[in-house]
């Protein structure tokens, strides 16, 4: 199934030492499981107590017939006995075909059950996580949370589809039978009774040391996939020092340590199955003898039947012991199946119940045209924008057109309240002026453009767009008047045009390729195999750097923002290539106001302004010459006597 | 060909994977026995034995039970051991393998295919391993012993098998033949949509910038929509399984006893008695669920020969750089002389797609060399084919006077450090990354390699000092710092040849030339190769090579380019002139 890939991204199913379920948590899969069907559930739950129930009864017919058998064999008195046997028997077809019609139901309905939870827990963690802040993202490595959408999802497919309707099967056979073999003796009942909660002793003792070898094992192969990743990315570097006879040395190391636990986990669970089926018939055999001993000796049977020892009722029995016994193992078999499920779906609700990304902007941003020199709303495609402010206590509304002037005043921001990332940032960018933050890494740089779209809330302070403040704004307005060209460009599956298109899903063609023209795309894109139909994965590794670079340009370009973030990429790229990617960028800045996260200072220079930051405080402030004459921190970082990275 | 491949990993084990079968043989001989014999002492009981009998029958049978027991207890481990084994001989093998493998086979494969290989494919075989020594012999054995039991049990009732077992086996064909490639098709489906899922986590910045959140839902709804669908239908195929299961047990079930009553009645318990009777029910069960497993079996078995193709994939490729046989091999450098002659190399040797064409160059023991070009113009390769991480399509490298691919791998290597363009530092200590290069380099050696590579003060500025432990891939340190540390790890190994592969790109211009100075004055006797972008990094080099689309354009001294090579006149340039116009 999904690969895994990484270290870290591997975690078994099933609780980690020390984890717990929580109160409720079959109930709410319960629930939930019932709301997405509340039809078909019950029915299969009525099909598959039908068909269990009448899966234990044979035993009811064995018993009269060997009775009937008992009694006449000696005459060989065939046709005397003949009616009373297939009245038995016929009775028995009616109701297997009962039976068959309710297993041939259920497991068909079982398919779309299962599937239709999956889909669902899906969808709603899906939908769920869209909608959670980037705090969330950015607490958790990826590997974890695709780990809900694989793992945990698979666990829950188990239980849902086989776990749940065996555990009821077996309740409904077990309950049953007992009632059966109460009915015909007591004695032999607790002979079986006995047996099997031997049984279940040792299932769970060995399904125990197995359950704890496999979290080890899974532990251990983390541990060598990540010793591998490592090796094999950094083999040019193991050659050149010619370190392979150590990095075997480690790598077997890693590799004995694994085969230990998996094979002791494998152990325990390969024993599991002989236990149980031998165990299965050292009662079998147990249950043979007493009978015979019960039977031999002439005891006094007491059961609800009031029937005495006789073949007629013990052979009934060693039917019923296999059935008990075969239930007990798939029980066990279930065991872990279902823990591991409900540790599934207790972190998937845990994601489920995160709080959602909150916005109680009331600002919006509307399509506007003028008319006679007065701003007015429009449903027309105008391409002038102006942000619609309701004011509560006056009851009017006043129309500012989009501009893309920001202020920020004051900002104090913080991660976490123990450590502030910025203090007391002050700064404005006219439209279309240039704004580079400049600075090692942690100065803040990057934080600073979190903000402006609101991705954290600032802690102190005021940020201001067009004058009006950002809290006031509706985020998802907000966010499409700032766009973004981030560092790791990220790319999603499908096609060139499709991935341009992100930046406005309702762009022409045409749209979209003059934006790749704009972007210095088109060029690289013409020549691919299929043009702008050429099919690009995430990671697209059919492309280069440079070149995902130029294609998340063109995505912001069809979105024609007024305001925008560069974040400059750190890896280097070809040369020709960074000179098509910045004549890009700058054909892209053209009108707009732009804020550069920069990383290498050649691109900063023509900036209206250069902001310094050291530790989340601006330190200089200026443009180029400015902060050259003034011979400070940018005047060491330009002459290269202080490293920005 | 791919089972052979695989089957000469099993070595060690072997024993364990021949025992595995075996025993399971007793135990399946065994299980088959015991209701044969129960049918016998349920006989006798009916036809009133007493309690010593009755003991003495149940004596053998509780015997036979834990015979069983033991046999399939043995087994379960054998069969861990040597399935578990197997897939560490495996992993093993295959990380042997891409160890000696050359740059151009990892190529080939891209790390993350290799990863995946080594370890998922590797437990899918693993597990399908164990499948085939245990249950795919203890299935079809169970099925024909069964049987066997049952014809001579119950003689002519057994037939009944004769008309339940193709409708199952059938049923199940069908079924395995028509949900196989439907469920591999949807598992791709399930694969895609899973990648779509990475995708949006890792760009959830993008789609929040874009407000995409509704898009994204949509497109999720759809794809999680298709795969229920698939999964649906494929899986209503496979429920055909158990209801027909159900069907031949319950024929069997109402044959014997119908049959069987009219049986034991006309014959009066001669031909077959009621302890028959219920024996075949038993076997009936036998016959029908060893069915039902070999099925699974095949299922498997099928899924896991994927894996195993492309874990012999990996085992079957032959690395192309080897070094020559040991008794004809160069044990020791003499000096770090350089010598090219009519050098063509090729990525995968296509001669139509050279990236360095009619290379000549002599470097003397001990020069300094500058090497600047534009990034692809083939400057990397180029110092790559003096360790032979890649070897030349035509012409010839010599180091020291002998072709490098005379020597002993291992010595040329250790005779030419490299400090490579992209930096990988390992997790661990400082001490024990900078220990790489040379494996009993005292405190003293390290201080110095450190001093020179101008990472001690960093280094002691550090918790812990050398002890100050380094992240995976490096993360806790800058760029810089890293860059550093390769460096002094290069150094560390006392090399004949050292090689900078735009290795100082991250560190200050200040310390770059430091750097450069200490080398001059500490190790005047190594040869030094020097591949920059800027052109300020190689100014005091002996001499400075440009190489331009594969081909060396010019060579001289700085003040020489200056004057007779356009390409590095321009280059010179366009670094310095934004530095003039401030005064610089």
């Amino acid at each position: 199934m999904a690969g895994n890939h990484g270290p870290g991204r591997r975690r078994g199913p099933g609780l980690a030492p020390g984890e717990r379920l929580s109160k409720g948590i079959v109930k709410r899969v319960v629930k939930d499981i019932f709301s997405f069907y509340p039809v078909m559930v019950p029915a299969v739950i009525a099909c598959i107590m039908t068909s269990s129930l009448i899966s234990s009864m044979p035993s009811i017919f064995q018993q009269k017939i060997i009775a009937v058998i008992e009694r006449s064999y000696k005459s060989g008195d065939w046709a005397g006995v003949r009616g009373e046997i297939f009245r038995y028997i016929f009775i028995l077809v009616v109701l297997y075909v009962i039976s068959l019609a309710c297993t041939f139901a259920y497991t068909r309905m079982m398919a779309t059950v299962t599937q239709g939870t999956l889909k669902q827990m899906r969808v709603k963690l899906f939908n769920t996580m869209e909608k959670l802040p980037i705090r969330f993202f950015d607490r958790r490595q990826v590997g974890d949370t695709m780990s809900l959408y694989t793992n945990d999802i698979d666990a829950l497919r188990q239980m849902v589809s086989q776990s749940f309707p065996q555990t009821l099967n077996t309740a409904v056979m077990v309950v049953t039978v007992i009632c059966i073999m109460l009915y015909y003796s007591l004695y032999m009942t607790l002979v079986v009774f006995a047996g099997v909660f031997a049984m279940f002793v040792i299932t769970r003792f060995v399904g125990g040391g197995s359950a704890k070898f496999f979290f080890k094992q899974q532990q251990a192969i983390g541990k060598a996939e990540g010793y591998i990743q490592e090796t094999i990315s950094g083999a040019k570097v193991v050659k050149v020092f010619c370190h392979e006879d150590e990095c075997r040395e480690q790598f077997e190391r890693l590799n004995d340590e694994l085969f230990s636990v998996s094979s002791k986990a494998n152990k325990y669970a390969n024993i599991l199955g002989p236990i149980l089926n031998n165990m299965g018939n050292i009662l079998y055999v147990v249950v043979a003898i007493a009978g015979g001993i019960f039977i031999a000796s002439g005891a006094r049977n007491i059961g609800i039947s009031g029937m005495d020892f006789s073949i007629s009722l013990v052979i009934p029995f060693l039917g019923m012991t296999r059935m008990f016994c075969g239930q007990i193992g798939q029980i066990s078999m279930q065991i872990n199946a279902i823990v591991a499920g409900l540790a599934g779906c207790e972190r998937i609700y845990r994601v489920m119940d995160e709080n959602a990304e909150q916005d109680e902007g009331y600002v919006h941003l509307v399509n506007v045209k003028e008319e006679d020199g007065v701003i007015v709303e429009t449903d027309e495609q105008t391409r002038m924008w102006a942000w619609k402010h309701p004011h509560r206590e006056e009851g009017t509304i006043t129309y500012t057109p989009l501009r893309g002037d920001i202020v920020l005043d004051g900002v104090d921001f913080s991660y976490d309240p123990d450590k502030q990332i910025l203090y007391d940032v002050s700064l404005y960018a006219k439209p279309g002026q240039k704004i580079a933050f400049v600075g090692a890494t942690g100065a803040g740089k990057t934080t600073v453009t979190n903000l402006l779209n609101r991705f954290y809330d600032i802690a102190d302070g005021k940020i201001r767009y067009d004058g009006i403040n950002i809290n006031k704004i509706c985020k998802t307005d907000l966010r499409h008047a700032v766009g973004i060209v981030l560092q790791d460009t990220n790319l999603f599956t499908g096609t060139v045009m499709e991935n341009i298109r992100y930046g406005k899903l309702d762009a022409s063609d045409d749209e979209c390729i003059a934006a790749a023209k704009l972007a210095g795309a088109h060029d690289f894109i013409s020549h691919l195999p299929e043009g702008y139909n050429t099919v690009i994965s995430g990671n697209a590794a059919n492309l280069s750097q440079g070149q995902r670079q130029l294609l998340s340009i063109a995505r912001v370009a069809v979105a024609d923002p007024p305001v925008m973030i560069l974040d400059e990429a750190t890896s280097s790229i070809d040369t020709r290539t960074e000179q098509i990617v910045q004549a890009g960028m700058d054909a892209l800045m053209k009108g707009r106001t732009t804020f550069v996260i920069a990383h290498r200072l050649s691109t900063v220079k023509n900036s209206n302004v250069i902001i310094v930051l050291d530790k989340g405080h601006i330190i200089e402030r200026g443009d180029h010459n400015e902060l050259i004459a003034a011979k400070g921190q940018y005047y060491r970082l330009y002459t290269g006597a202080f490293e920005l990275e | 060909m791919v089972i052979k491949k695989l089957v000469g990993s099993i070595r060690q084990f072997l024993p364990s994977t021949i025992a595995t079968p075996l025993l399971v043989s007793g135990e399946v001989v065994l299980e088959c026995t015991i209701p044969f014999y129960i049918a016998e002492l349920v006989n006798r009981i009916k036809d009133g034995a007493g309690v010593a009998e009755i003991a003495s029958y149940g004596g053998v049978l509780a015997l036979m039970a834990v015979g069983s027991l033991a046999f399939g207890m043995i087994a379960g481990m054998t069969c861990a051991t040597a399935s578990c084994g197997f897939g560490k001989n495996l992993r093993s093998d295959m990380y042997d393998r891409v160890n000696a493998f050359s740059f151009d086979n990892i190529d080939m494969f891209s790390t993350g295919s290799l990863v995946t290989r080594m370890t998922t494919d590797v437990t899918n075989v693993q597990n399908a391993f164990m499948m085939l020594t245990r249950v795919a012999v203890r299935a079809p054995f169970m099925l024909i012993f069964a049987l066997i039991m049952a014809f001579r049990l119950a003689g002519r009732m057994a037939w009944i098998f004769v008309v339940v077992v193709p409708i199952l086996a059938g049923t199940l064909i069908m079924v395995a033949s028509r949900a196989m490639p439907l469920f591999r098709r949807i598992f791709k489906k399930y694969d895609r949509m899973n990648e779509s899922i990475e995708e949006n986590i890792s760009g959830i910045r993008v789609v929040k910038s874009f407000v995409r959140e509704d898009y994204e839902e949509e497109k999720f709804g759809i794809a999680a929509e298709e795969v229920r669908k698939d999964f649906t239908k494929a899986e209503k195929i496979l429920a055909w399984n158990a209801p027909v299961m159900q069907f031949c047990l319950y024929v069997v079930m109402a044959f014997t006893l119908s049959f069987g009553s009219y049986v034991v009645i006309t014959s009066m318990g001669s031909e077959i008695d009621v302890g028959q009777i219920s024996a075949m029910l038993t076997y009936s069960f036998m016959v029908l669920s060893s069915l039902m497993m070999m099925s699974m079996i095949f299922v498997m078995i099928t899924l896991a020969s994927e894996s195993a193709a492309r874990i012999a994939e990996v085992l079957e490729a032959r690395s192309d750089i080897v070094s020559p046989d040991p008794e004809n091999a160069v044990e020791s450098v003499a000096d770090g002389s350089i010598e090219f002659t009519n050098v063509n190399y090729a990525y995968s040797g296509n001669p139509d797609n050279n990236v360095l064409t009619g290379i000549n160059l002599k470097i003397g023991s001990g020069e300094t060399v500058g090497i600047i070009g534009s990034t692809g113009s083939g400057k990397s390769s180029l110092v790559q084919l003096i360790p032979r991480l890649y070897d030349v399509t035509a012409g010839e490298v010599k180091v020291g006077g002998v072709n490098v691919k005379d020597y002993d791998l291992n010595v040329l290597r250790s005779a030419v450090a490299m400090v490579l363009q992209k930096n990988v530092l390992f997790e661990g200590t400082i001490a024990e990354n900078l220990r790489w290069g040379n494996p009993d380099a005292t405190m003293e050696e390290m201080k110095e390699a450190a001093h020179l590579a101008c990472a001690d003060e960093f280094i002691d500025s550090k918790e812990g000092g050398y002890d100050y432990r380094i992240d995976h891939g490096g993360a806790n340190i800058s760029g810089g710092q890293k860059q550093r540390l390769c460096i002094a790890r290069a150094l560390l190994a006392k090399p004949k040849i050292i090689i900078f592969d735009d290795s100082t790109s991250a560190v200050d211009t200040r310390t770059d030339a430091m750097i450069r100075k200490g080398m001059r004055q500490y190790i005047p006797e190594t040869t030094k190769l020097i591949i920059a972008q800027r052109t300020a990094s190689v100014e005091d080099a002996d001499k400075i090579i440009v190489i331009d689309s594969g081909r060396i354009s010019a060579v001289g001294t700085h003040e020489e380019l200056l004057n007779n090579s356009d390409i590095y006149r321009e280059i010179y340039e366009s670094q310095n002139k934004g530095g003039d116009d401030d005064g610089r």
